[in-house]
Formats: C-alpha cells, sequence, structure tokens
C-alpha cells in the first residue's frame, strides 16, 4: 500500500534552502518519508531515525510548508514543488501556526493525498488528543520521545510483510505488561486482513470496544505511553 | 588525545553522566544512532541542542523583564526546551522546565525567574560535564 504513483518526478530546487534534507535522486524502492516539526533539535533526531532505516526523509519545519511541498498550500499553488512521491507523513502535534491534528485533516481532506499514512507524535499522551488523532485518520500515535523502535516498528508494519507483520506486533502486544487503559482487550478473533491493507478506505466505526483499528495495528504507541517495562528495555541498550 | 581514545573516556564519563541523572535513557539512543556513515551524530545533535536552548532562555528572560509578562509565551519556550532536552536526553534540564512551568500557570514571575536560572545552570553543567568527559563536544568553545 506503500505506493502512490499519484505524484510526477519532477522537482523544483527554489526552496532547497527551507529544508532540512533533500536527497539528490530518489530510489524508487525506499520509502521516503515526510517529517514536519518545529523543533530543529527534534528534527534533526527524527532524520537520523528515519534515515537510519533507510527512509529517504524530507524534513520541514511547519504544517504550511508541509503543505508547500506536496504542493497543497492554497496560496501558492503555481510556486510549489511538484508534489515528489512521498509514503509517509510523521508530524509534531504542537507547532506554532499549524499544529499536526490541524495538518493532518488537510490532508486527509484531500482526495489526492488522504491515501498517505499519517503519524503524529507529541510530547503529550493526553488520551482525547490521541482519540482525536486517531479518529481523524491518524495512522498511529508515537509519544516523544522517539525511539528507534517506535520507528522501526513503524516502518515494518507499515511498509513490511503486511497482515502477517501486524499480526506479530499484536501478538506482542498483548504479551507485553502494561498497566495503562488503553491496551485493547484482544478481540476474540483477529481482524481481517482487508483493514491493514487499505487504511485508505472509510475508517471503520469505533463504537466496538475494541480500540480503533490503528491501535491494533499500531503496537508501538499504547506500550510507549506508560509501560515501565518498555521502558526499562530502553534503558538496557547500550 | 588521539580521536579514539577522546571518544573512549567520553564513553566512560557519560556513565557517570547517566549515574548522577545528568542524561538518560534517550541519550544512548542518540548513541545507537551514530555510525560509520554519521560518525559525529550525537556531537552535532548535542552542539544543536546547547545552541538552541540558550537561545530559548536567552528569549524567555527577555520575555520576563518586559512591563506586562507575556506568560503564554513562557509557556511556549518552556515547553519547547523541555521537549528538546527530552529528545536528547538531558533528564536535569527537562526536570527543570516540568518543574518551574508550574510558576507559568499561576503567573509568577519570580518563581520563572528562578525556574530559568536553576534550568540555564544545569544547562551550563552539563555542558562543562560533557567537555570534561574528553571534549567531544568542541563546539562548546564557541559559546561558553
Amino acid at each position: 500500500m506503500a505506493k502512490n504513483g499519484v505524484f510526477s518526478r519532477l522537482r523544483r530546487f527554489e526552496k532547497s534552502e527551507e529544508m532540512d534534507d533533500f536527497s539528490e535522486c530518489f530510489d524508487s524502492d525506499e520509502v521516503h518519508v515526510l517529517a514536519v516539526d518545529d523543533s530543529l533539535v527534534d528534527r534533526k533526531v527524527i532524520e537520523r531515525l528515519l534515515k537510519i532505516t533507510s527512509c529517504k526523509v524530507t524534513a520541514v519545519d511547519s504544517g504550511r510548508r508541509a503543505l508547500q511541498f506536496l504542493g497543497l498550500d492554497e496560496e501558492e499553488t503555481s510556486v510549489g514543488f511538484d508534489g515528489l512521491k512521498v509514503d509517509l507523513i510523521i508530524t509534531d502535534y504542537c507547532m506554532p501556526g499549524m499544529t499536526g491534528y490541524e495538518l493532518l485533516k488537510k490532508i486527509k481532506g484531500s482526495s489526492t493525498f488522504r491515501e498517505i499514512p499519517v503519524v503524529i507524535m507529541s510530547s503529550e499522551n493526553v488520551l482525547t488528543r490521541i482519540d482525536r488523532c486517531l479518529e481523524e485518520g491518524a495512522e498511529d500515535f508515537i509519544v516523544k520521545p522517539v525511539k528507534l523502535s517506535d520507528v522501526k516498528r513503524l516502518k515494518s508494519y507499515m511498509f513490511g510483510e503486511g497482515p502477517i507483520q501486524r499480526r506479530d506486533n499484536k501478538r506482542k502486544l498483548q504479551e507485553e505488561p502494561s498497566d495503562i487503559s488503553l491496551t485493547p482487550s484482544p478481540p476474540s478473533s483477529s481482524p481481517s486482513s482487508d483493514q491493514y491493507m487499505s487504511p485508505s478506505q472509510s475508517p471503520p466505526s469505533v463504537s466496538s470496544p475494541c480500540s480503533p483499528r490503528s491501535f491494533l495495528s499500531a503496537p508501538c504507541s499504547p506500550i510507549s505511553l506508560d509501560s515501565p517495562s518498555r521502558r526499562f528495555k530502553t534503558s538496557n541498550h547500550d | 588525545m588521539e580521536v579514539n581514545q577522546m571518544q573512549r573516556s567520553f564513553l566512560e564519563y557519560a556513565n557517570v553522566l547517566f549515574r548522577e541523572g545528568f542524561l538518560d535513557g534517550q541519550f544512548s539512543q542518540l548513541q545507537m544512532l551514530a555510525d560509520e556513515s554519521n560518525p559525529d551524530f550525537v556531537v552535532e545533535v548535542v552542539s544543536l541542542f546547547f545552541e538552541d536552548s540558550q537561545k530559548l532562555l536567552n528569549d524567555l528572560t527577555t520575555t520576563l523583564d518586559q512591563q506586562n509578562v507575556n506568560f503564554k509565551k513562557i509557556d511556549a519556550h518552556i515547553h519547547q526546551l523541555k521537549g528538546s532536552s527530552s529528545s536528547i536526553g538531558a533528564q536535569r534540564v527537562k526536570n527543570a522546565c516540568i518543574a518551574f512551568r508550574n510558576f507559568c500557570d499561576q503567573q509568577n514571575v519570580e518563581g520563572l525567574s528562578f525556574g530559568s536560572s536553576i534550568t540555564f545552570a544545569f544547562l551550563f553543567q552539563l555542558e562543562q560535564q560533557i567537555v570534561a568527559a574528553g571534549g567531544a563536544i568542541p563546539i562548546l568553545s564557541e559559546f561558553s
């Protein structure tokens, strides 16, 4: 589901000085991530995390720049870039100007771009915020600080084996001890693989007691919230 | 000192920084991200952090000195500093931010002044510790 063939390869570099990173050549097999964060430090970290997991990265400092990059900026459609193939958008929630949530809404409201998965990052793990983002169509919600395992898991379940990978991740979720109420009670039967294969379809209703599909396909986010075992594991790394 | 010796001594000293609570697990995450293609990653990020933080704290101090203090702006500054210190694992700085952010809600100017001084001190302390660890952050000399 990763490849979105809508965009042309043509690119203009007039605004390249505003981009933190812009690779010269795009390998069509590599995942291209658009990272959005107003913090310079966080941009550098997320960029490195993505690169080390073999993603191509374009990092921008605002929602507006992200829309410009995609060619979605209403004010400057004539001056913007031709959209490059973007496989994933990962954005900070709290940003001046346009928040990550507003950016998410704009992307999901666009017929051209709504199929691009959007992941939200935030330092505050507020349940209502998480729910709001997931309901608006966010693929996942990662609590900062972002770790290598977060990015690896994200990449593998989004661009890896597909349903098989996700079922494995779901098992991991059930095994991990967690004392947060967010952990979904495991459903008696696994959800149909259709749910994972086409997230671009209209979102399933969230009325069931099981959390929205995104939680099931995103084992890392509930765990990262405050699972003590996960924190402990992290600190054991050299 | 050879580069390798410097790196080794820094790595040894980093353990002290972890033990003493200057750094937390997130710093280890950053260390994992350096490799042959990007050997100076940690140095680069940490330098960026110090530069960014000092600017933030300066802006915060300026805002505090105004006649009518803009507490929303101050809160935004602290939020930013908390975020970046968390991202690199600068634990003491991060905790200081969490603590003195409360003064914002209370609109307590003295508390905010005090809090920002403490945070500045922790920042400077961290800089010094890292430099003392073997000069692994050469850029610090520019603004220490």
